[in-house]
Protein backbone atom coordinates (compact mmCIF):
# COMPACT_ATOMS: atom_id res chain seq x y z
CA UNK A 1 0.00 0.00 0.00
CA UNK A 2 3.02 2.27 0.42
CA UNK A 3 5.02 3.07 -2.67
CA UNK A 4 8.48 4.53 -3.16
CA UNK A 5 7.07 8.04 -3.51
CA UNK A 6 5.40 7.78 -0.07
CA UNK A 7 8.68 6.61 1.39
CA UNK A 8 10.56 9.47 -0.24
CA UNK A 9 8.05 11.96 1.10
CA UNK A 10 8.28 10.56 4.64
CA UNK A 11 12.06 10.45 4.45
CA UNK A 12 12.18 14.18 3.71
CA UNK A 13 9.48 14.97 6.25
CA UNK A 14 11.11 13.07 9.11
CA UNK A 15 14.40 14.87 8.45
CA UNK A 16 12.69 18.18 9.25
CA UNK A 17 9.06 17.88 10.37
CA UNK A 18 8.69 21.65 10.84
CA UNK A 19 9.62 22.60 7.26
CA UNK A 20 7.05 24.47 5.14
CA UNK A 21 5.02 22.31 2.75
CA UNK A 22 6.41 24.12 -0.29
CA UNK A 23 9.94 23.20 0.74
CA UNK A 24 8.92 19.59 1.43
CA UNK A 25 7.20 19.27 -1.95
CA UNK A 26 10.26 20.62 -3.69
CA UNK A 27 12.67 18.36 -1.80
CA UNK A 28 10.53 15.31 -2.51
CA UNK A 29 10.22 16.37 -6.15
CA UNK A 30 6.45 16.59 -6.47
CA UNK A 31 3.81 19.27 -7.00
CA UNK A 32 2.45 20.85 -3.80
CA UNK A 33 -1.04 19.46 -4.38
CA UNK A 34 0.31 15.91 -4.69
CA UNK A 35 2.31 16.41 -1.51
CA UNK A 36 -0.86 17.43 0.44
CA UNK A 37 -2.85 14.59 -1.06
CA UNK A 38 -0.26 11.96 -0.19
CA UNK A 39 0.21 13.24 3.37
CA UNK A 40 -3.58 13.23 3.88
CA UNK A 41 -3.72 9.66 2.66
CA UNK A 42 -0.82 8.56 4.88
CA UNK A 43 -2.65 10.14 7.81
CA UNK A 44 -5.95 8.48 6.93
CA UNK A 45 -4.17 5.12 6.67
CA UNK A 46 -2.66 5.65 10.11
CA UNK A 47 0.92 5.45 8.83
CA UNK A 48 1.54 9.07 9.82
CA UNK A 49 -0.11 9.39 13.22
CA UNK A 50 0.93 12.94 13.96
CA UNK A 51 3.78 15.02 15.28
CA UNK A 52 4.89 15.85 18.78
CA UNK A 53 7.35 18.21 20.39
CA UNK A 54 9.95 16.94 22.80
CA UNK A 55 10.58 18.89 26.00
CA UNK A 56 14.12 19.75 27.06
CA UNK A 57 13.70 18.91 30.71
CA UNK A 58 17.16 20.14 31.66
CA UNK A 59 16.05 23.67 30.66
CA UNK A 60 13.30 23.34 33.28
CA UNK A 61 15.77 22.38 35.97
CA UNK A 62 15.53 18.60 35.60
CA UNK A 63 19.21 17.85 35.13
CA UNK A 64 19.15 14.20 36.21
CA UNK A 65 17.87 11.42 33.99
CA UNK A 66 17.93 7.79 35.02
CA UNK A 67 16.94 4.73 33.07
CA UNK A 68 15.43 2.17 35.44
CA UNK A 69 15.35 -1.39 34.15
CA UNK A 70 12.99 -3.60 36.08
CA UNK A 71 12.10 -7.24 36.28
CA UNK A 72 8.67 -7.98 37.67
CA UNK A 73 7.40 -10.83 39.80
CA UNK A 74 5.55 -12.72 37.07
CA UNK A 75 4.00 -15.18 39.51
CA UNK A 76 1.43 -12.47 40.23
CA UNK A 77 -1.15 -12.80 37.44
CA UNK A 78 -1.76 -9.10 36.86
CA UNK A 79 1.79 -7.94 37.62
CA UNK A 80 2.29 -6.01 34.36
CA UNK A 81 -1.07 -4.22 34.35
CA UNK A 82 -0.88 -3.25 38.00
CA UNK A 83 2.73 -2.12 37.77
CA UNK A 84 2.12 -0.03 34.63
CA UNK A 85 -1.02 1.60 36.05
CA UNK A 86 0.89 2.64 39.18
CA UNK A 87 3.97 3.81 37.24
CA UNK A 88 1.77 6.13 35.13
CA UNK A 89 0.87 8.01 38.31
CA UNK A 90 4.48 9.04 38.98
CA UNK A 91 4.86 12.49 37.34
CA UNK A 92 8.64 12.22 36.96
CA UNK A 93 8.30 9.10 34.77
CA UNK A 94 8.58 10.34 31.17
CA UNK A 95 8.72 7.04 29.26
CA UNK A 96 7.49 3.51 29.87
CA UNK A 97 8.57 0.59 27.69
CA UNK A 98 7.88 -3.12 28.03
CA UNK A 99 10.26 -5.75 26.65
CA UNK A 100 10.84 -9.33 25.73
CA UNK A 101 14.20 -10.20 27.20
CA UNK A 102 16.03 -10.12 30.47
CA UNK A 103 14.38 -6.83 31.39
CA UNK A 104 10.57 -6.60 31.60
CA UNK A 105 10.04 -2.85 31.88
CA UNK A 106 12.06 0.30 31.49
CA UNK A 107 11.13 3.63 33.08
CA UNK A 108 12.80 6.90 32.19
CA UNK A 109 12.81 9.04 35.33
CA UNK A 110 13.84 12.70 35.56
CA UNK A 111 14.76 14.65 38.69
CA UNK A 112 16.04 18.08 39.68
CA UNK A 113 19.06 16.75 41.55
CA UNK A 114 20.48 13.54 42.95
CA UNK A 115 18.76 14.29 46.27
CA UNK A 116 15.46 14.74 44.45
CA UNK A 117 16.10 11.51 42.51
CA UNK A 118 16.73 9.67 45.75
CA UNK A 119 13.36 10.91 47.09
CA UNK A 120 11.49 9.81 43.97
CA UNK A 121 13.27 6.46 43.97
CA UNK A 122 12.52 5.73 47.63
CA UNK A 123 9.02 7.15 47.89
CA UNK A 124 7.52 6.53 44.46
CA UNK A 125 9.50 3.86 42.60
CA UNK A 126 10.29 1.30 45.30
CA UNK A 127 6.63 1.36 46.34
CA UNK A 128 5.42 0.30 42.86
CA UNK A 129 3.82 -3.17 42.92
CA UNK A 130 5.37 -6.51 41.86
CA UNK A 131 9.00 -5.38 41.45
CA UNK A 132 11.46 -8.31 41.59
CA UNK A 133 14.64 -6.44 40.67
CA UNK A 134 15.80 -2.96 39.60
CA UNK A 135 18.92 -1.80 37.81
CA UNK A 136 19.70 1.84 37.21
CA UNK A 137 21.59 3.39 34.34
CA UNK A 138 22.39 7.04 34.81
CA UNK A 139 22.37 9.13 31.66
CA UNK A 140 25.63 10.98 31.11
CA UNK A 141 25.23 12.24 27.56
CA UNK A 142 23.00 11.83 24.56
CA UNK A 143 25.23 11.11 21.57
CA UNK A 144 22.49 10.59 19.00
CA UNK A 145 18.76 11.06 19.27
CA UNK A 146 17.12 10.74 15.97
CA UNK A 147 13.85 8.90 15.96
CA UNK A 148 14.02 8.49 12.20
CA UNK A 149 13.94 5.22 10.29
CA UNK A 150 16.07 4.33 7.24
CA UNK A 151 13.24 4.55 4.67
CA UNK B 1 19.22 28.48 35.58
CA UNK B 2 15.73 27.29 34.88
CA UNK B 3 12.70 29.09 33.60
CA UNK B 4 9.66 29.82 35.75
CA UNK B 5 6.49 28.39 34.29
CA UNK B 6 2.92 29.26 35.18
CA UNK B 7 -0.09 27.00 34.69
CA UNK B 8 -0.71 28.36 31.16
CA UNK B 9 2.88 27.66 30.07
CA UNK B 10 2.53 24.13 31.36
CA UNK B 11 -0.73 23.68 29.49
CA UNK B 12 0.96 24.90 26.29
CA UNK B 13 3.83 22.43 26.76
CA UNK B 14 1.41 19.57 27.42
CA UNK B 15 -0.53 20.42 24.25
CA UNK B 16 2.58 20.68 22.04
CA UNK B 17 3.92 17.43 23.48
CA UNK B 18 0.76 15.75 22.21
CA UNK B 19 0.43 17.64 18.91
CA UNK B 20 3.26 19.71 17.47
CA UNK B 21 1.16 20.86 14.51
CA UNK B 22 -1.18 22.96 16.70
CA UNK B 23 -1.23 26.58 15.57
CA UNK B 24 -1.08 29.40 18.11
CA UNK B 25 -4.66 30.40 17.23
CA UNK B 26 -6.14 26.94 17.89
CA UNK B 27 -4.07 26.48 21.01
CA UNK B 28 -5.05 29.94 22.29
CA UNK B 29 -8.76 29.22 21.78
CA UNK B 30 -8.40 26.04 23.80
CA UNK B 31 -6.71 27.93 26.65
CA UNK B 32 -8.79 31.09 26.48
CA UNK B 33 -5.87 33.21 25.25
CA UNK B 34 -5.54 35.50 22.26
CA UNK B 35 -3.47 34.32 19.31
CA UNK B 36 -0.70 36.93 19.90
CA UNK B 37 -0.52 36.13 23.63
CA UNK B 38 -0.21 32.41 22.87
CA UNK B 39 2.38 33.09 20.18
CA UNK B 40 4.45 35.20 22.61
CA UNK B 41 4.43 32.42 25.18
CA UNK B 42 5.46 29.79 22.61
CA UNK B 43 8.23 32.11 21.42
CA UNK B 44 9.52 32.59 24.99
CA UNK B 45 9.50 28.82 25.63
CA UNK B 46 11.20 28.14 22.31
CA UNK B 47 13.89 30.76 22.88
CA UNK B 48 14.56 29.38 26.35
CA UNK B 49 15.17 26.00 24.71
CA UNK B 50 12.35 24.32 26.64
CA UNK B 51 10.44 23.29 23.52
CA UNK B 52 12.58 20.72 21.81
CA UNK B 53 12.60 19.24 18.35
CA UNK B 54 9.55 18.14 16.40
CA UNK B 55 9.19 14.44 15.69
CA UNK B 56 6.91 12.37 13.53
CA UNK B 57 4.76 9.66 15.06
CA UNK B 58 4.95 6.91 12.47
CA UNK B 59 3.43 3.45 12.41
CA UNK B 60 6.76 1.70 12.08
CA UNK B 61 5.20 -1.68 11.40
CA UNK B 62 3.26 -0.31 8.43
CA UNK B 63 6.56 1.09 7.11
CA UNK B 64 8.15 -2.32 7.32
CA UNK B 65 10.08 -1.84 10.58
CA UNK B 66 8.50 -4.51 12.73
CA UNK B 67 11.23 -4.77 15.36
CA UNK B 68 12.71 -2.26 17.79
CA UNK B 69 15.45 -3.47 20.13
CA UNK B 70 17.12 -1.73 23.06
CA UNK B 71 20.74 -2.74 23.43
CA UNK B 72 22.95 -2.39 26.45
CA UNK B 73 26.57 -2.27 25.29
CA UNK B 74 29.63 -2.68 27.42
CA UNK B 75 33.01 -1.72 26.00
CA UNK B 76 35.59 -4.48 26.27
CA UNK B 77 38.86 -2.64 26.04
CA UNK B 78 38.40 0.48 28.07
CA UNK B 79 41.36 2.77 27.82
CA UNK B 80 42.67 1.06 24.71
CA UNK B 81 39.82 2.11 22.46
CA UNK B 82 38.72 5.67 22.70
CA UNK B 83 35.08 6.40 23.39
CA UNK B 84 35.19 8.77 20.42
CA UNK B 85 36.03 5.93 18.02
CA UNK B 86 33.10 3.88 19.28
CA UNK B 87 30.73 6.85 19.21
CA UNK B 88 31.76 7.98 15.75
CA UNK B 89 31.17 4.49 14.35
CA UNK B 90 27.89 3.81 16.15
CA UNK B 91 26.15 7.05 15.19
CA UNK B 92 26.85 6.30 11.52
CA UNK B 93 24.68 3.15 11.57
CA UNK B 94 21.31 4.17 10.08
CA UNK B 95 19.35 1.54 12.04
CA UNK B 96 20.64 2.99 15.32
CA UNK B 97 18.18 5.70 16.37
CA UNK B 98 19.53 6.72 19.73
CA UNK B 99 22.87 6.42 21.47
CA UNK B 100 23.13 7.29 25.13
CA UNK B 101 26.30 7.27 27.18
CA UNK B 102 25.30 5.84 30.55
CA UNK B 103 26.81 4.98 33.89
CA UNK B 104 26.01 1.61 35.44
CA UNK B 105 25.94 -1.97 34.22
CA UNK B 106 26.51 -0.83 30.61
CA UNK B 107 28.43 1.96 28.96
CA UNK B 108 25.98 2.75 26.16
CA UNK B 109 22.29 2.33 25.59
CA UNK B 110 21.22 2.00 21.93
CA UNK B 111 17.83 1.95 20.28
CA UNK B 112 17.84 -0.02 17.04
CA UNK B 113 15.11 -0.49 14.42
CA UNK B 114 15.00 -3.43 12.02
CA UNK B 115 12.61 -4.95 9.51
CA UNK B 116 12.27 -8.23 11.41
CA UNK B 117 14.32 -10.50 13.67
CA UNK B 118 16.58 -11.86 10.89
CA UNK B 119 17.24 -8.26 9.79
CA UNK B 120 18.01 -7.35 13.42
CA UNK B 121 20.43 -10.27 13.60
CA UNK B 122 22.18 -8.94 10.49
CA UNK B 123 22.51 -5.45 12.02
CA UNK B 124 23.74 -6.94 15.29
CA UNK B 125 26.34 -9.23 13.72
CA UNK B 126 27.60 -7.07 10.91
CA UNK B 127 27.36 -3.60 12.38
CA UNK B 128 27.10 -3.66 16.17
CA UNK B 129 29.41 -6.56 17.06
CA UNK B 130 32.08 -5.15 14.73
CA UNK B 131 32.16 -1.73 16.42
CA UNK B 132 35.56 -0.74 17.83
CA UNK B 133 35.91 -1.85 21.44
CA UNK B 134 32.50 -3.47 21.73
CA UNK B 135 32.22 -6.07 24.49
CA UNK B 136 29.17 -7.58 26.11
CA UNK B 137 25.84 -6.76 24.47
CA UNK B 138 22.40 -7.30 25.94
CA UNK B 139 19.29 -7.13 23.76
CA UNK B 140 15.72 -6.52 24.85
CA UNK B 141 13.00 -6.52 22.19
CA UNK B 142 10.49 -3.68 22.57
CA UNK B 143 6.90 -4.85 23.02
CA UNK B 144 5.13 -1.60 23.90
CA UNK B 145 6.01 1.99 24.54
CA UNK B 146 4.31 5.07 25.90
CA UNK B 147 5.47 8.63 26.34
CA UNK B 148 4.24 10.32 29.49
CA UNK B 149 3.71 14.08 29.82
CA UNK B 150 6.21 14.30 32.69
CA UNK B 151 6.01 16.73 35.62
CA UNK B 152 3.87 19.40 33.95
CA UNK B 153 0.76 18.86 36.11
Amino acid sequence: MLDDIDRRLLRHLQADPAQPMTQLAEAAGMPLATCYKRLDRLQAQGVLRGQHHTINWSELGYGVEVSLRLTLDKTAPRAFDEFLAAARLVPEVTEIQTFLGRVDVRLAVIARSMTHYQEIYRDRILSLPHIADIEALMQIATIKHQQTVPL
Amino acid sequence: MSLDLDATDRAILRALQADATLKASALGRRLGLSQPATWRRIKRLTEAGVIGTRRLDLDLEALGFGVTVFLGVKLALKGRVSLEDFERAVVAIPEVQTVEHVLGLYDYRLRVVARDLPDFERVLRRRIMTLPGVGQVEANVLLSEERRPGPLG
